[in-house]
């Protein structure tokens, strides 16, 4: 037993990924990436929401300026994107600063990658949102107003509720790809998993064993994810009878 | 109600608070003219039953009534107080029209329940976040409305798990949780199977008889009859002919309501 342990490699490999080690630059670079997919993925969702009532009953311009936006984002890979956001962003911040009369600014790595990546969110969360709102039936919103309620207690409890069990699959996709567009952080220098891996792969030359371990834990990631959102999906269709019939 | 009461309350009018007034109406979608000058007023506590074929307007002069289409022009006038427009027709005061359609609370053909909540929800919804009842008020009124229109235990259902009666039956209840002044009802029983209509036909009637003011559009000739004391006929976007229903049933006077009559009879 001990011996084939030993010929696999797995106790090198479990020294290697100790929490003293290694492992714990992974364990850190993973805590970056979930905190910036989760900034994102809020920041995508507000955008979002913005973004769908904007294009359903907005005016012209505002109606334009959002297909230019949604189209822009969604055209243009994500590491181009990244790119562009990243330095645009830094530089703009840079040129502020400067006009106010003060020095070049240390751009904070979760707050930059929460803004690129968030905006790019914002352009599918638009879509998304939006379809699910126009899949409201009708009758939900005319009901409410009927009864008197202003248009905000409308969205807030009518629209946005009945919306949910629409909007949920395609959240949870969003949610993913947050994820793992942190990994494209990695190009602009920031210490999310992806880089952190890459980093303790080439100091030990213990290539395989740090992907496997980043792989696993973006795979932890997805099936917990999936968990919450089954939950959430559940919660989302109350009062709909499933189609597979039964209980449930 | 017989049809002497019913003569009597048609001409007592006056004496009475007016619940609902209506002055040439227009509505046009686009080039489409649906309604050509309606004119209707409904006193407190008459139940006005509305007729006429498909496509004569009758579903977008009850939504006219609490804005849920904009009026081209004319005039509105629910409890006295006169719907401030724009010169195309839009509400001028959101607020104002908001206030007044808690007064006026519409029943659908298509229940339209809300359907991530249950009954309870779906009934004290309006009271509780509009209205500022206190929540626990709003539960009790709420389960004795759901009691009373046969729904009693079924407080915790969504309504996708109800029978298309049960569902209108609940949300009659809701509109008569905001206590309204008057009651819109746009074909209720329409959507329902046949053996599914008398439940709901019951609770109306119930309704018509605590003196409740209501517009009923509706296809059931024999309850307009029965429940009304005032019945107007449209055709194409104009009263053609109203009246008590003795006289409008009774003794029709103009050709198309004749053949109107004979055609769902
Ligand atoms: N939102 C709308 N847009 C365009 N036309 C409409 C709309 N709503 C109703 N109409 C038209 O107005 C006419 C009257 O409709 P409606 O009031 O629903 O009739 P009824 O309820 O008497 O059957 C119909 O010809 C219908 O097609
Ligand atoms: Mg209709």
């Amino acid at each position: 037993m001990t011996g084939l342990f030993e010929l696999l490699g797995l106790g090198a490999s479990a020294e290697l990924l100790s929490l003293s080690g290694w492992g714990g630059n992974l364990l850190r670079g993973l805590a970056n990436s979930l905190q910036i997919a989760f900034g994102a993925f809020g920041l995508g969702l507000v955008i979002g929401l913005f973004g769908a009532y904007g294009k359903l009953y907005g005016g012209k311009v505002t109606r334009d300026l959002l297909a230019i936006y949604t189209t822009v984002i969604r055209a243009v890979p994500e590491l181009v994107l990244i790119l562009i956001l990243y330095y645009v962003g830094s530089d703009i911040i840079n040129k502020i600063s400067e006009a106010m009369g003060g020095g070049r600014v240390e751009i904070n790595g979760v707050a930059a990658g929460i803004w690129v990546l968030g905006v790019v969110q914002g352009a599918y969360a638009t879509e998304v949102l939006r379809g699910a709102i126009q899949a409201v039936p009708v009758g939900q919103i005319e009901a409410a107003k009927s009864y008197g309620m202003p248009a905000f207690m409308i969205m807030r409890r009518v629209t946005i509720p009945a919306m949910m069990s629409f909007a949920v699959p395609g959240l949870a996709n969003l949610w993913l790809i947050a994820t793992k567009d942190t990994a494209l952080l990695a190009v602009v220098g920031f210490n999310e998993l992806t880089l952190e891996t890459r980093q303790a792969a080439s100091s030990t030359r213990a290539y395989f064993t740090f992907f496997l371990a980043a792989g696993f834990l973006y795979l932890m990631v997805t099936l917990c994810s999936g968990a919450v959102f089954a939950r959430i999906e559940k919660w989302a269709r109350r009062g709909q009878p499933s189609l597979k019939g039964g209980t449930s | 109600m017989d049809s002497a009461a019913a003569t009597a309350s048609a001409l007592e009018t006056d004496t009475r608070r007016e619940a609902i007034r209506v002055e040439d109406l227009h509505k046009s979608f686009g080039n489409l003219e649906v309604l050509k000058g309606v004119d209707l007023t409904a006193q407190q506590g008459d139940v006005v039953a509305i007729i006429g074929g498909s496509g004569s307007g009758k579903s977008t002069m009850l939504r006219c009534i609490n804005f849920l289409e904009t009026p081209s022009s004319g005039k509105i006038v629910i409890g006295g107080e006169e719907v401030a427009m724009r010169g195309d027709g839009s509400p001028a005061n959101q607020r104002q029209i908001e206030r007044i359609r808690t007064k006026l609370a519409m029943v659908f053909q298509q229940f339209n329940l809300w359907t991530h909540r249950t009954l309870l929800e779906n009934v004290i919804e309006v009271p509780v976040h509009v209205l500022k009842v206190p929540k626990a008020k709003a539960i009790a009124r709420a389960l004795e409305l759901l009691n009373r229109v046969g729904l009693g235990g079924k407080e915790d259902t969504y309504p996708a798990y109800l029978s298309g009666g049960q569902q209108q039956r609940a949300a009659i209840a809701r509109a008569l949780a905001v206590d309204p002044s008057a009651m819109l009802f746009d074909e209720p029983t329409s959507a329902l199977d046949p053996e599914l209509v008398g439940e709901v036909l019951t609770v109306i009637r119930d309704l018509a008889a605590e003196g409740r003011t209501m517009l009923l559009v509706t296809h059931e000739m024999k309850f307009a009859r029965e429940v009304a004391n005032h019945v107007v006929y449209l055709y194409q976007g104009r009263i053609e002919e109203q009246g008590p229903p003795a006289e409008v049933f009774g003794n029709p006077q103009s050709e198309r309501l004749k053949q109107f009559l004979s055609s769902v009879a």
